[in-house]
């Protein structure tokens, strides 16, 4: 896939709304109409470009399935670095700070293609959402907009320190917007927690893979010349490549070459840099999927955001950790996975268990979906933690199908609470008779949360059990001189009696909010929903449908970005 | 492929099948659902299912719309049900089909170790289901006409059964687990909006959540079950697990992963018998389905006959092969799936049939009465009756439709006449003349009315003659009436085969076989019992004297179905006459059973049950359960029919059991107090307030405290320590340029005399460094 000139698209995604960003900036912020415009344009430009990039994905997925077979056949010396590689698409790649090894490099797979969809998806939604914003609207278009070109300048990195650089810049914008534009009670505590908790989380991650980069780079220098010069004799690698390099690809070549399961690291004998780096890495970057206990900050930081922020935050952003703690953890430390997935797969379970608990006792509309997106990210970790091509699968399924749905959740919250000025399940009731476009947009997103057959929501579990059941027998964990196996297929029992709790807390809010007695006199002036808002609900709804009837439009994709990461964790399928 | 294909292809016709009734759905959802506004005071809005709201403007579905509807929902239901007889009939055409079989499919999703197909497939089995399923199916939708006549929704109405029908189409038709379990759970969701239908009504959205939720828990254990049994074995195709003796044999071989002792087959099994007894109301999940009654009647008669609860047991017939893996039924081997369904079928069999005995509720009785057939056929499978559990199903499905409806027709005659009764007392109050007690008593009976209480009725039979006799039909057939109704040839079938397994000296048959006669026998005691308290005597109260389904449309279209169903469920069982009975058996069945001999071919060989020779015994026990039960039913509630006013002669009979059993043991108050109480509990105290609120954020406020203290201590050390140096080196500076300046006093002679003591300073260090530097060069 070189040729002469390519559109570079992946750049044009993120700097259209950086662009965006500081046009707004320039323009009188009276001029609300024209800041929306500009908005929406950007917006729209980037979904339409995301979906050339999705389709056009999609197209070569065909390609890229016969390419990793015949890798597979060739019994190459990096086949999973080289499917990695060959599976990019949409490349771009130029030196930036080459003494310190970092290039511009942006790229797309299988794994993040749906992810680049779904940001585009839920920006469009939330700039629609937030049409009636009347305080500092310049500012807060601005500031959503550098957001999502963060968002999408972390889904598209190839480049680990890109992939900070975009990490940062979407969380500065976040919590200006939090605390700015959110519920007045709770905006600055947990704006506040949000931040400090994604901070630490990324420190403790970017400290890991500065270590890792370390490790590589002396690896490269040493022991690992040989196979440095082979890769850049055979164009795995650029010519001009140094060993020092944040670059994805060289990372993982020197993953595959046991670059970090050297043992004896920092003096310790049993110890390799893969098993004591991982946990870090993961959770890390795992604090921004919820992972149990580093979640609290979520359901704060969801209540006390602003729609649209809690659309793209609870949407994007926390696929955002889930995806990089794939792409920095298990890919780039295959033994450090294996040693240490195992028992944080507890974590998960309890994600899955203790969010839909905790959703099913609120009394606050948005608290429960804040607590449910908890849950429902305890299965994107756990399909990680299966640790096998479809589970993971499911896993990624889940994140397009999660990001959707709970976007879609946020924006039916904020078109109920935005008429009746109350989140208060106990005293709203019968808006369905006022309001049918959101209760039947809620119940098609609920009933993907509870995993309905004909929707994503079951196409993205079920295999993430299947999964499950299948590593069941493969999986052990070494605790002291006692040994735990077999206990997947208990944790996926556990988990599946969770969704039972979904569909419980589901029907208590959609029963309560939707249904039940209307009261006439305290909600005389609640209106049905605007185009605008019917166009978030379609666009946002329509997705789930259409996943759960047809998924290979999807699931075949994140299979191929999943092919290498499953090569490099040993091909057990 | 041309639409041609679709029709002249027997592999392809089936795909059909379901898609009228769901293009019916989609079209009245979203073209033919008009409303106009009107006063909810309005009377075309009010009746007794909406509530007032005074002032208020509610939606009610326009004329046209009402119209067009009902004609699309039937369109589709017709194309399906033709369909469904052409592809019957091109089945009943092939020699053995089951052998050989109409199959097709398509891939739908890629999951690395293999693909999801989706398709069709027409067995023995899914031809019976076909003869069943779409003619129950149509008959409600003909009722529902009448039924919902007077709606503010009937569009939706028909919408959603609609989606009802297209969904259990897909899962009688479905070629695989997974298509099985999407027409399944969309079933469910179609319960949870129909039995919350009329959802002002705070019992009814409290019902639909119920339903939703039981049946929930038990359609992700049968997930897992799923799931499990795909990543054993990489399908999930029917035939590709059931039809294949290596992949019985290799799931009956292997340890399963869990529960240490089971085989993955038998873990299978069990999931999957989960999910049944969660669809088909068995003990202990059976707790749904009687409050499902808050539902529209033809809804219920779609649950309880036609759809929900019949997917259920079509499920397990339909993965018998590999629930009986490793088993051997016929000689008295059971393993754990099939102990587990002998024994909870014949247990809930009973066990809902002595509470059906105290319910005075009409539908009530029913829905008991369903949930206790449900487990006759849960506990013929259990013991390898695989033919008879399927026979039974169709039957029950004929009858319990048309029992269904006739109570619906015997409610809405109620409601007809009370209205009537009320009209009536108003225009006596104009007269003046008027008995005082009668007054008295219609306001009561206005208050507190319910159309559907047994106790109100009495004498029904005068006013509503088709209804009655429909009704008795339908009530013989499931009191087994022997001979002439279709319940006897197939609970005969059960109890042949559980006294063929007793008579070996089996104890599971043996087990079945007496619980299921006693529950037999209760059976056609509470039927007689309610058709008699129902239609027999005087009526009871004003309402019943006036009960009628009025004339013209409404009594047309809630008539006709009663009477066709009438007509199944009596023949229904002829197809299935064991050849040896004497006299009718060579009249029907001059060789062979012709049912059995049809059905079998659905499975392999290998495990194709024999048929059980004939047997007195158990005939005679089928004939002295049944006659016993209506003579008794007959002797309490016939010959003196109950008075206005008098006790249920029960009360007396059975003292304390009775209220027990009015009760239904006290099921509902025992999981509120076992299972929803701890769990809101635990949601709201343990988990919410005491771990995440308490113990995580305690921690997290804790360190931040700590942070604040620690910040403060710096902030102390920044201000003493840091501060100090920062701050004290400027001051230090200017300290000493303060000192400092003093030198500068402007006299010539001082600055002299300063440059001179420099020099001499300079000069002695040039020179004492000189010396040094000397004596390190010498």
């Amino acid at each position: 896939m070189t040729e002469p000139f390519m559109f570079p698209i992946l750049s044009v995604i993120i700097f259209t709304p950086i662009a965006a960003a500081v046009i707004l900036l320039l323009i009188d912020s009276d001029k609300r109409d024209l800041i929306r415009g500009i908005s929406i344009t950007a917006a729209v430009i980037v979904l339409v470009l995301s979906g050339a990039v999705y389709f056009g994905y999609n197209n070569l997925v065909g390609q890229v399935n016969t390419n990793q077979a015949a890798i597979d056949a060739a019994g190459l010396a990096n086949p999973a670095t080289q499917m990695f590689k060959d599976g990019l698409a949409f490349e771009e790649k130029v030196p930036w700070l080459d003494s310190l090894g970092i290039s511009y490099h942006l790229g797309v797979d299988g794994l993040n293609a749906p992810m680049v969809l779904l940001t585009g998806m839920v920006a469009v939604a939330g700039v629609l959402i937030s049409w009636r914003i009347e305080d500092r609207t310049r500012e807060f278009m601005a500031f959503f907009m550098l957001l999502v070109a963060g968002v999408y300048g972390v889904f598209v990195a190839i480049d680990m320190f890109v992939l900070f650089f975009f990490y940062e810049l979407a969380i500065f914008p976040m919590y200006l917007l939090i605390a700015t534009w959110g519920w007045v009670k709770l905006r600055e505590y947990a704006a506040m927690k949000l931040t400090l908790y994604i901070l630490i989380g990324s420190v403790i991650a970017l400290v890991g893979v500065i270590a890792m980069v370390l490790v590589a780079s002396n690896y490269f220098t040493n022991e690992g010349a040989a196979v440095f010069e082979a890769a850049k004799a055979s164009g795995l690698l650029a010519e001009n490549a140094r060993p020092f390099s944040f670059d994805m690809t060289q990372l993982m070549l020197a993953a595959e070459n046991g670059a970090f399961d050297v043992a004896g690291y920092a003096g310790v004998e049993t110890l390799t840099f893969a098993k004591l780096w991982f946990p870090f890495v993961f959770i890390g970057f795992g604090v921004l999927a919820g992972v149990f206990p580093f979640h609290n900050w979520s359901p704060d930081g969801h209540v006390a955001a602003p729609t649209a922020v809690s659309m793209i935050h609870a949407g994007v952003l926390m696929k955002l950790g889930a995806y990089a703690a794939l792409r920095a953890g298990v890919q780039l430390m295959p033994e450090g996975a294996q040693t240490h997935l195992p028992w944080i797969v507890f974590l998960t379970l309890i994600n899955v268990v203790y969010g839909a608990f905790i959703a099913f006792r609120q009394r606050d509309f948005k608290y429960v979906i804040g607590f449910s997106s908890v849950s429902h990210m305890g299965l994107v970790s756990m399909g990680w933690a299966s640790m096998n091509i479809i589970g993971m699968t499911g896993a990624g399924l889940q994140m397009f199908s999660h990001g959707a749905m709970t976007a879609l959740f946020f924006g039916c919250v904020g078109m109920v609470y935005d008429r009746a000025h109350t989140r208060d399940i106990p005293s709203l009731g019968g808006f369905v008779k006022r309001m049918p476009w959101v209760a039947v947009a809620f119940i098609i997103g609920g009933l993907t949360s509870m995993g309905m057959p004909g929707l994503s929501g079951f196409i993205a579990e079920f295999p993430i059990f299947v999964g499950m059941w299948n590593a069941s027998p493969n999986v052990a964990l070494q605790i002291g001189g006692f040994t735990l196996t077999n206990y997947y297929s208990i944790i996926v029992v556990l988990a599946a009696l969770g969704i039972v709790i979904t569909a419980a807390y589901v029907l208590r809010v959609t029963s309560q909010v939707f249904f039940g007695e209307f009261n006439e006199q305290r909600y005389s002036d609640v209106t049905d929903i605007t185009i605008t808002d019917r166009i978030i609900l379609f666009l946002l709804g329509a997705p789930l449908i259409i996943l759960g009837v047809y998924p290979i439009i999807m699931a075949p994709m994140i299979e191929a970005g999943l092919r290498p990461v499953i090569a490099i964790l040993g091909g057990g399928a | 492929m041309n639409p041609n294909d679709f029709l002249s292809d027997p592999n392809l016709l089936p795909w059909l099948i379901p898609v009228g009734p769901l293009v019916a759905f989609f079209i009245i959802m979203l073209f033919t659902n008009r409303a106009r506004l009107v006063p909810a005071t309005d009377h075309s809005y009010h009746d007794h299912n909406h509530p007032d709201y005074d002032g208020m403007i509610v939606p009610v579905v326009s004329f046209p719309s009402r119209v067009v509807s009902i004609v699309v929902a039937m369109i589709g239901i017709g194309l399906a049900w033709i369909l469904s007889l052409i592809v019957v009939g091109q089945g009943l055409g092939v020699e053995k089909l089951g052998k050989k079989v109409f199959e097709s499919s398509l891939p739908w999703m890629a999951t690395g170790v293999g693909s999801f197909s989706m398709g069709v497939l027409v067995d023995p089995l899914t031809v019976v289901m076909l003869v069943m399923v779409p003619l129950a199916c149509a008959m409600i939708f003909i009722y529902s006409i009448g039924y919902m006549a007077h709606d503010a929704r009937q569009s939706r109405f028909f919408a959603l059964i609609a989606l009802f029908a297209g969904a259990m189409l897909t899962l009688v038709v479905a070629d695989n687990l997974l298509l099985l379990f999407v027409g399944w759970e969309v079933m469910g969701l179609c319960s949870y909006l129909l039995i919350g239908f009329w959802f002002e009504k705070r019992s009814a959205y409290e019902a639909a959540i119920k339903a939703f939720t039981t049946t929930r828990v038990a359609d992700v254990i049968m997930l897992l079950g799923i799931a499990y049994l795909y990543a054993e074995t990489g399908t999930l195709s029917f035939r590709e697990i059931l039809y294949n003796h290596e992949v019985l044999e290799h799931l009956a071989t292997t340890p399963a992963i869990i529960f240490g002792g089971l085989s993955a087959a038998g873990l299978i099994g069990i999931f999957l018998i989960i999910g049944t007894i969660g669809k088909s109301a068995q003990f202990p999940l059976h707790v749904w389905l009687p409050d499902a009654m808050e539902g529209p009647t033809p809804v219920s008669a779609m649950i309880h006959a036609a759809a929900m609860v019949s997917a259920g047991i079509y499920a397990i017939v339909r993965m018998y092969p590999l629930l009986e893996a490793g088993s051997h039924p016929h000689e008295g081997q059971l393993l754990a799936p099939m102990m587990l369904m002998a024994v909870i079928g014949a247990f809930t069999a009973l066990f809902s049939a002595t509470i059906a005995v105290a319910q005075n509720d009409v539908k009530r009785v029913l829905a008991y009465s369903t949930i206790s057939q449900l487990g006759f056929m849960m506990a013929a499978l259990g013991i390898g009756a695989y033919i008879a559990a399927a026979f039974h199903l169709i039957t029950h499905a004929f009858f319990k439709a048309l029992l269904f409806m006739a109570s619906g027709a015997v409610i809405h005659g109620m409601e007809h006449g009370e209205a009537h009764a009320r009209a009536h007392a108003h225009h006596d109050d104009h007269h003046a003349a008027h008995d005082e007690h009668e007054a008295h008593h219609d306001a009561h009976a206005h208050a507190h009315f319910d159309p559907q209480d047994m106790m109100n009725m009495g004498g029904l039979r005068q006013t509503m003659p088709v209804t009655f006799y429909t009704f008795l039909i339908g009530g013989l057939s499931l009191a087994g009436l022997p001979l002439i109704t279709a319940g006897f040839w197939s609970k005969d079938e059960i109890l042949a085969d559980a006294w063929l397994g007793a008579s070996k000296g089996f104890g599971p048959h043996a087990l079945v076989f007496i619980l299921l006669a006693v529950a037999a026998f209760l059976t056609a005691f509470y039927t007689m019992r309610q058709l008699g308290l129902t239609f027999w005597g005087e009526p009871r109260t004003e309402a019943a004297r006036h009960a009628n389904l009025g004339r013209g449309v409404v009594s047309f279209t809630m008539t006709l179905p009663l009477i066709i169903l009438a007509f199944f469920a009596i023949t229904a069982g002829f197809v299935g006459v064991p050849p040896a009975f004497p006299v009718l058996g060579p009249i029907f069945s001059p060789e062979v059973n012709p049912f059995f001999e049809f059905v079998k071919y659905t499975l392999l060989p290998e495990i194709q049950p024999e048929k059980p020779p004939f047997n007195w015994i158990p005939v005679l026990t089928s004939f002295a359960v049944a006659l016993g039960g209506i003579a008794v039913g007959y002797l309490v509630y016939w010959r003196k029919p109950l008075q206005a006013g008098q006790e249920d002669p029960l009360v007396g009979f059975l003292g304390p059991v009775h209220t027990v059993l009015k009760h239904k043991y006290y099921f509902d108050e025992l999981y509120t107090a076992v299972f929803i109480n701890p769990s809101q509990w635990l949601a709201r105290v343990a988990v919410s307030q005491f771990l995440d609120r308490g113990i995580i954020d305690g921690i997290l406020h804790w360190i931040a405290r700590i942070a604040t203290w620690i910040g403060d201590f710096l902030k102390l050390l920044n201000t003493w320590l840091i501060d100090g140096v920062g701050d004290g080196i400027p001051e230090l500076v200017a300290l000493f340029g303060a000192w400092f300046r003093r030198i500068q006093t402007g006299r010539v002679q001082q600055y002299l005399l300063l440059i001179i003591i420099a020099a001499i300073v300079i000069a002695l260090v040039f020179v004492a460094s000189s010396g040094v530097l000397v004596q390190a060069a010498g």
